[in-house]
């Protein structure tokens, strides 16, 4: 029981350090549905790993056939799924990444994007620690009959 | 069989993004909504029964028996390829069958002059995203006072006529 207490605690240390990103999601915390925030979690993961990778490319090519309305469209993506969930420093970059676009400023383009895939690693890693803490501390619940 | 007043409410949720139906379909489940999602306004349309004629214009759909459909709110993304959720609330407005159904819309962006013409074109509320359960918990009104009023145009013989039912051909 002591186990279970102290993980409890660390989860609950843990999360409240994470109230920017947690904090959107907590509200979809429900005992009746534990996995759907990891399901829309993961679902935002995969889905900005694919626009990120689709930015470079699009980023990749000479700087005078840029497509910058393509490049806004993707951002745009990115920062409404970012929003959704919470991860508001993707979000901000997002925002910045788009007013270089109207600019048809490449380099800032290109800076925001290092800058998103920086913030995207971060707040992959947080929510990937916790999901792991939540699923430790379940487990360990589970292994102690009551 | 009578109205039951604990009948679901029935929403249509429509959004490009799947991250955004899955959450605005939780958020409405948790409310007790029956909920349905589609990704396109022109899904949307032709989920309500309305067909595109040869003329490129959204016609009032026909009433078939089976397979009834009930739309009690429809909540919609601004932004969205091909036609917009504002141009959906427009044709909505338009068709005699559907214009009494409240539509709400969602946007990512806080643009006053667009909240104004939406709010303005007939839409009941427009919630910024993230939508939290706050603003979900403000559609319930919207939804008793549009149920009352079509129970008081229903006269007891029950021939439904006011209430809209439409063939789902999804």
């Amino acid at each position: 029981m002591d186990v279970v207490t102290q993980m409890q605690r660390q989860l609950i240390q843990y999360t409240s350090s994470l109230f920017q990103e947690f904090n959107q999601l907590q509200q979809l915390q429900d005992e009746s549905n534990p996995e759907f925030v990891v399901e829309v979690v993961t679902l935002f993961f995969e889905d900005a790993e694919r626009l990120l990778n689709e930015l470079s490319k699009s980023l990749q090519v000479e700087q005078e056939s840029i497509d910058f309305r393509k490049v806004d469209a993707q951002v745009h993506q990115l920062k409404g799924s970012s929003s959704s969930i919470g991860a508001q420093r993707v979000q901000r970059v997002c925002i910045a990444f788009r007013n270089f676009c109207e600019q048809q400023n490449v380099e800032g383009c290109l800076k925001s994007l290092q800058e998103i895939k920086q913030e995207y690693s971060l707040v992959k890693t947080k929510l990937e620690t916790l999901f792991k803490m939540e699923k430790q501390l379940f487990a360990a619940r589970g292994s102690i009959s009551r | 069989m009578g109205m039951s007043a604990a009948a679901q409410f029935h929403v249509l949720a429509v959004d490009d993004s799947l991250i955004d139906r899955m959450l605005i379909e939780r958020l409405l489940k948790t409310s007790s909504f029956h909920v349905t999602t589609v990704d396109s306004a022109i899904k949307a349309l032709q989920y309500l029964g309305m067909v595109e004629d040869k003329l490129k214009s959204y016609e009032t759909p026909e009433i078939h028996q089976d397979a009834e459909v009930n739309v009690n709110l429809i909540i919609t993304d601004y932004c969205m390829p091909e036609m917009t959720g504002h141009d959906l609330l427009r044709k909505i407005k338009e068709s005699n069958s559907l214009k009494d159904i409240p539509v709400v819309i969602m946007s990512s962006e806080n643009v006053p002059s667009r909240i104004n013409r939406c709010l303005e074109d007939g839409a009941e509320e427009f919630f910024l995203k993230p939508v939290q359960q706050s603003d979900v918990n403000k559609l319930k009104p919207h939804l008793l006072k549009s149920r009352s009023k079509e129970e008081e145009e229903t006269q007891p013989s029950n021939n439904n006529k006011r209430k809209t039912r439409i063939k789902c051909t999804i």
